[in-house]
């Protein structure tokens, strides 16, 4: 089935994979928004432990799906597992150091023997959240602003320069957190951390059973809706009006295209639409649980939970189609990653694209576990009744 | 070639080493424990005693703690082939990513999504759904380690995959002789056996302590029961899995078998070492030559091991560094020169398909393929040939020390379990404590069988054709010595932490 496609197919089939892949974990980072407001919600020790007990029932398949989003991205496109991750290294470590803190803490938090203390791990999560959010939002944006590093593969067969053999180099002074200095790149970053705030809130009121939170989630809500809003808006407004780093589909030659990002979005009519909806239904999921909160609040991280989804995943696809340079270069343009450069080969595509016919597979028994666990609201009374307690 | 950073290579193998170690600290148990879960939840399911439930929350609680550590070094070891391996990531990363992904889509998902079921379901689903998310845990477990050691394996032996010249890098062409390759399947089977040995271990060591203290009595017999029937078969199904896996060493990757045996002159009618006391050669210069200092040899044995014929010729490390042509064995600086005619004909290749000249590019790409067996030898003109040779301390003795304690943990199983079901455990205060002092052995022995594996390979990062002086990334020596020492700080808390935090669990009991 799969081995009839054309290359050019495979790569973009897996773009809209590794993309889909990138948006759920966006909309599933609401943990990480959730664990910074474990104190701003939690204003006694059985509120902390309820908040922690909700994001800790999910904190796995976020993690999980970080995983299998890197797993993918190599997978699919090795060239940028090799140049982003081998070049912006601070970044990633910093990033992988707040999921390995993470990864620990809710199942040691209230553990006896545990001699690093309960306080110790709440900040670990506090961290995971700040940290996980802000450089991912971060390192996402690089995708349309563009890092500083070079690709030579002739650089593999050197034996004479006295250089050392590696094809990708990065030529930016903090290997990746120069980024962070950015204001394009950290308004993205900020917007994430905000967006998953209030998903966690929205979450929060899906799940919980308990009157004084409540009280605090409306509250919260707003406090945390307008600056992702209005970061949101700086990183859209200043994308829909940039130049971007578009590829000549004959010669492969990148250059800098005014309103590219704006331009892509006319030209690909469905991820115009995917945006539009999906920033509506982030919008919409937020208005409602404020606006009619007694008989819409349940329902608000559905709808801002699809319509991030769908706003993420067409906002990297509005980076990848369309002959754009996914992961640009603006040290030097030619070495810019693209589907086309930097993905596997047909055959590993075509093997790789069996597999993923297993993901809605996975994504049903996903579903039916969690409605079997989630069927009834928690509240401190409900938690005691559990026998494993985070 | 002069300007590798050798502290930066260095300190990148440290820190995946590191990792690997502390990962496989966890992961083990997980691989075990998770089937006596799922064995005594059966058991549970099947006669409804509570006591059998009761015995499942317990051993699941500890699974619990450990698991989550396990996650959390996973994670880094997956994203560490990027960010300290930039090169080995583009290289081979049309193959390598594959398993990587495979395991996330099929594996991790399964065990993530079950795990909630099987530590919160147990008022909210019914019986047999919580047994079978709990034996889904397990397969997903055992699953993930399928294909990581999938990986592995074609690190040790590259097969299934061509050279693709003008993207420069290795490519799949047969996923199924990837996944079915003889390292790999030994790898696989041999690691999770060891695991499921590990597990059996654990139990049957902490049980032994509640039979030592007299406490929780019923329960830990029970556990023992199972852990030690388990185990048994494990350690037994161990052996064969090793034999495997020692033979398609010496198959497929000499040095690494020379280096486990300490075997400096090849010969036929080979004898295998059953003990032996090493001591530096006073005279060697090149060729990390070792002697025994004591020695206790069993004949022909490691000529059958390795090729099923006592008469069979083993190469030694000086055969394989110098040649034999009477056994068709190149020499080293052969290959050395055949990896530098491959290394420059693509470069040459390349050169000539930028121009436009394409016969000079076809006669290259002819070159090139007839020598690239040897590519990575390549990146070692003008170094010392000792530098291909991996240390022989490190095979000789950790290869040695697991073997005795394997023996000794299936001595220690069958005696266990025979005394279990004779009802006479309890007032066998040697083997008990014997059992409780194994943990730590049984870890050992596990974290040396990739010792084995892994400093026995060295310096290839993939056999014969990727090095690690070509695989690193570009990075300051002093960024990743950084890490290293953040990630030993980390890593070594939160194993104290755990530690801490399984010994109180411990000490609560099973009725707690």
């Amino acid at each position: 089935m799969f081995e009839s496609l054309s290359l050019l197919s495979l790569q973009q089939y897996w773009w809209l994979i590794v993309s889909l892949l990138g948006a759920l974990l966006v909309f599933l980072m609401f943990v990480q928004g959730g664990q910074t407001l474990i104190f701003t919600l939690g204003k006694s020790e059985e509120e902390r432990t309820l908040l922690v007990n909700l994001l800790g029932r999910k904190w796995e398949l976020t993690f999980t799906t970080l995983v299998t989003f890197g797993g993918a991205f190599f997978a699919s496109f090795p060239l940028f597992y090799s140049t982003s991750f081998g070049g912006a290294y601070w970044v990633w470590m910093a990033i992988l150091i707040a999921f390995v803190i993470q990864a620990v803490s809710y199942e040691y938090r209230k553990k006896p023997g545990n001699f690093l203390g309960q306080k110790t791990f709440e900040i670990f999560l506090m961290f995971n959240g700040l940290l996980g959010t802000l450089l991912l939002g971060t390192a996402v944006a690089t995708f349309f602003t563009g890092s500083a590093f070079s690709v030579n593969k002739m650089n593999l067969l050197d034996l004479t320069s006295g250089n050392m053999p590696v094809i990708s180099e990065w030529k930016g002074p903090a290997h990746g957190l120069e980024a962070a200095l950015s204001p394009v790149n950290l308004s993205l970053g900020l917007a994430v951390f905000f967006l998953s705030r209030v998903l966690a809130i929205l979450y929060f009121m899906n799940r919980l059973d308990h009157a004084a939170i409540m009280e605090r989630l409306k509250k919260q809500l707003l406090y945390n809706a307008i600056p992702f809003l209005v970061f949101f808006l700086a990183f859209a407004g200043w994308l829909l009006l940039s130049s971007g780093f578009a590829v000549d589909p004959k010669t492969g030659i990148v250059s800098m295209e005014p309103y590219k990002y704006l331009h892509n979005l006319i030209a690909l009519p469905v991820v115009a639409i995917l945006f539009v909806l999906g920033v509506a239904g982030v919008l919409l999921g937020i208005i409602r649980s404020v606006a009619c909160f007694e008989k819409c609040h349940t329902k608000g991280i559905w709808l801002s939970g699809t319509g991030t989804v769908l706003t993420v995943w067409a906002l990297l696809l509005l980076a990848g189609f369309n002959h754009t340079a996914f992961y640009p270069s603006n040290w030097d343009l030619q070495s810019s990653l693209t589907i086309e450069n930097s993905s596997s080969s047909h055959y590993t595509l075509t093997a790789m694209s069996y597999v993923s016919l297993l993901v809605p597979f996975v994504l049903a028994y996903i579903w039916y576990v969690w409605r079997a666990i989630d069927k009834k609201k928690i509240s401190t009374e409900e938690l005691q009744s559990e026998s494993h307690i985070y | 070639m002069t300007h590798i950073d050798f502290s930066l290579v260095d300190w990148s193998r440290a820190q995946f080493a590191l990792t690997a170690c502390y990962h496989w600290l966890f992961v083990p148990l997980t691989l075990g424990l998770s089937f006596i879960i799922a064995f005594m939840e059966t058991i549970y399911v099947k006669t409804g005693n509570e006591e059998w439930k009761r015995l499942t929350k317990f051993w699941m609680t500890i699974f619990g703690i450990n698991f989550a550590i396990g996650i959390a070094t996973g994670l880094i070891l997956e994203f560490e082939f990027g960010t300290n391996w930039s090169n080995y990531s583009w290289f081979v990363g049309d193959i390598f990513g594959a398993p990587l992904a495979i395991e996330g889509i099929m594996a991790f998902f399964l065990e993530s999504t079950f795990i909630a079921v099987m530590f919160f379901g147990w008022n909210k689903v019914g019986k047999k759904f919580h047994l079978l998310a709990t034996w889904l845990v397990a397969i997903g477990s055992n699953l993930s380690a399928l294909w990581i050691l999938v990986a592995n394996g074609w690190m040790q032996l590259p097969v299934g995959m061509k050279f693709n010249p003008d993207t420069a890098r290795n490519e799949m062409v047969d996923f199924w002789k990837i996944l079915f390759s003889p390292i790999a399947v030994n790898k696989f089977l041999h690691t999770v056996s060891s695991g499921y040995v590990l597990a059996a271990l654990f139990v049957i060591g902490i049980s032994s302590w509640y039979l030592l203290k007299k406490r929780d009595v019923v329960y830990a017999k029970r556990s023992i029961v199972v852990a030690a029937s388990f185990g048994l078969l494990a350690s037994i199904f161990i052996m064969f899995t090793g034999d495997g896996s020692a033979r398609a060493v010496a198959h497929h990757q000499p040095m690494k078998f020379a280096a486990m045996e300490n075997l400096y002159m090849g010969q036929q009618n080979a004898p295998l070492v059953a003990f032996g006391i090493l001591k530096q050669d006073p005279n060697a210069t090149d060729h990390k030559k070792m002697n025994f200092s004591y020695l206790v040899e069993i004949p022909d044995v490691l000529s059958y091991m390795a090729f099923l014929n006592p008469n069979a010729y083993v190469p030694g490390i000086y055969d394989l560094v110098h040649g034999n042509a009477d056994h068709g064995v190149p020499s080293y600086n052969e290959r050395i020169t055949k990896g530098e005619i491959a290394i420059n004909a693509l470069a040459a290749y390349k050169r000539a398909k930028l121009a436009g000249n394409d016969s000079l590019a076809n006669a290259m790409l002819g070159t090139f393929e007839k020598n690239y067996n040897n590519f990575g030898y390549g990146y070692y003109a003008n170094r010392e040939v000792h530098e291909l040779i991996p240390n022989i301390t490190m095979s000789f003795y950790s290869f040695r020390i697991m073997v005795f304690l394997g023996l000794h943990f299936f001595a220690l199983i069958l005696v266990v379990l025979i005394l279990t079901v004779k009802n006479r455990i309890e007032n066998k205060k040697v083997i008990l404590y014997t059992a409780l002092w194994t943990i730590p052995l049984a870890y050992i022995a596990s974290m040396l069988g990739w010792i084995v594996a892994e400093v026995g390979r060295q310096p290839w990062v993939i056999q014969d054709i990727l090095p690690t002086i070509a695989a690193v990334s570009q990075l300051k020596a002093s960024s990743v010595q950084l890490t290293f020492w953040v990630f030993a700080v980390f890593f070594t808390a939160l194993l104290i932490a755990e530690i801490g935090i399984i010994v109180k669990q411990i000490g609560k009991g099973f009725t707690a």
